[in-house]
């Protein structure tokens, strides 16, 4: 049992989520929603790092970087959303597969 | 020990719902899923003492980009069958590269270094986490503050211009048309003779 949370536990605990994101990215490469919400994931692990070594070292820096990220993700996902929807109206699908244009 | 039950509690809790984000057959209930594990580590963050944070992620992510993210996947009509194609053929793939970094990154963490205890300096009766971030803000990082501004009002208008479509049957007034049109365009003068009376 753990008798007092240090530094670590938080840092694990948000690797694991990053973690669980990069697998989502993995499983879901055809769908471009579930793929934007697991870089919500991923950039949600990201600030618990952030947050957790701002308390542990006590540097109120980390936090205001947190307020950056928060603000930059929401500007990403309204942009992501928007392309996408535009997506499904020019093309009417949103699988990553039929996206070939491009020959990327 | 209360604090650790709490953590416990809440760090079940974020990673279940992590899990059922990526593996959730509907996306709507994805992005419900996404809702919880925000909510949860809000929770979190309230443990750290970041009760600013914590407030603005429920207030501004949950409740205006979530909603966001919720509107679009109502508003989309996916064929889920073709997009959860090969979800089962890359899960051993995935699996592998999870495993190793969760074992990387949880050899390294659990080092001595990173068991750093919170500090000990006690906190005055009065510290407000919300005035001191407001402080840092509008003082050391100010330029910053105004950049992250510029941004948002980049994205405004970048969604807005990306979705905005006009309708081809509607009639609507053209105003720079109506102010630049002159009399001679429309007032054709023409002189006759006048007709008199036989």
């Amino acid at each position: 049992m753990i008798e007092t949370l240090n530094l670590s536990h938080y840092l694990v605990l948000a690797a694991i989520l990053f973690a669980i994101s990069v697998v989502g990215i993995f499983l879901n490469r055809r769908n471009l929603i579930v793929l934007l919400m697991a870089i919500e994931l991923m950039l949600l692990a990201v600030n618990i790092n952030f947050i957790a070594f701002s308390h542990f070292l006590g540097d109120l820096a980390g936090q205001v970087f947190v307020f950056f990220i928060l603000t930059v993700a929401a500007a990403e996902s309204a942009i992501g959303l928007a392309i996408l929807v535009v997506l499904f109206r020019e093309r009417r699908t949103i699988n990553v597969e039929d996206l070939d244009t491009m020959r990327g | 020990m209360f604090e650790t039950w709490l953590f416990l509690l809440f760090g079940a809790v974020l990673l279940v719902s992590g899990v059922l984000v990526i593996t959730a057959r509907n996306p709507v209930h994805g992005v419900l899923f996404l809702v919880l594990a925000f909510f949860t580590a809000a929770g979190i963050w309230l443990l750290l003492r970041a009760e600013f944070l914590a407030i603005a992620l429920v207030v501004v992510y949950v409740g205006a980009v979530m909603v966001l993210f919720l509107f679009v996947v109502m508003m989309l009509d996916i064929n889920l069958e073709r997009v959860r194609e090969g979800f089962w053929r890359n899960l051993p793939l995935a699996l592998i590269v999870g495993g190793i970094m969760v074992f990387e990154m949880v050899a390294v963490l659990l080092n001595r270094i990173y068991g750093t205890r919170p500090l000990a300096t006690p906190v005055p009766a009065d510290y407000s986490n919300t005035k001191e971030l407001g402080r840092v803000l509008y003082t050391q990082y100010a330029y910053a503050f105004e950049i992250a501004a510029v941004l948002l009002l980049v994205a405004i208008i970048a969604a807005i211009a990306l979705t905005l479509r006009r309708r081809k049957d509607s009639r609507s007034q053209d105003p720079s048309a109506q102010v630049r049109a002159r009399r001679e365009d429309r007032v054709r003068l023409v002189s006759m003779p006048s007709e008199t009376e036989k």
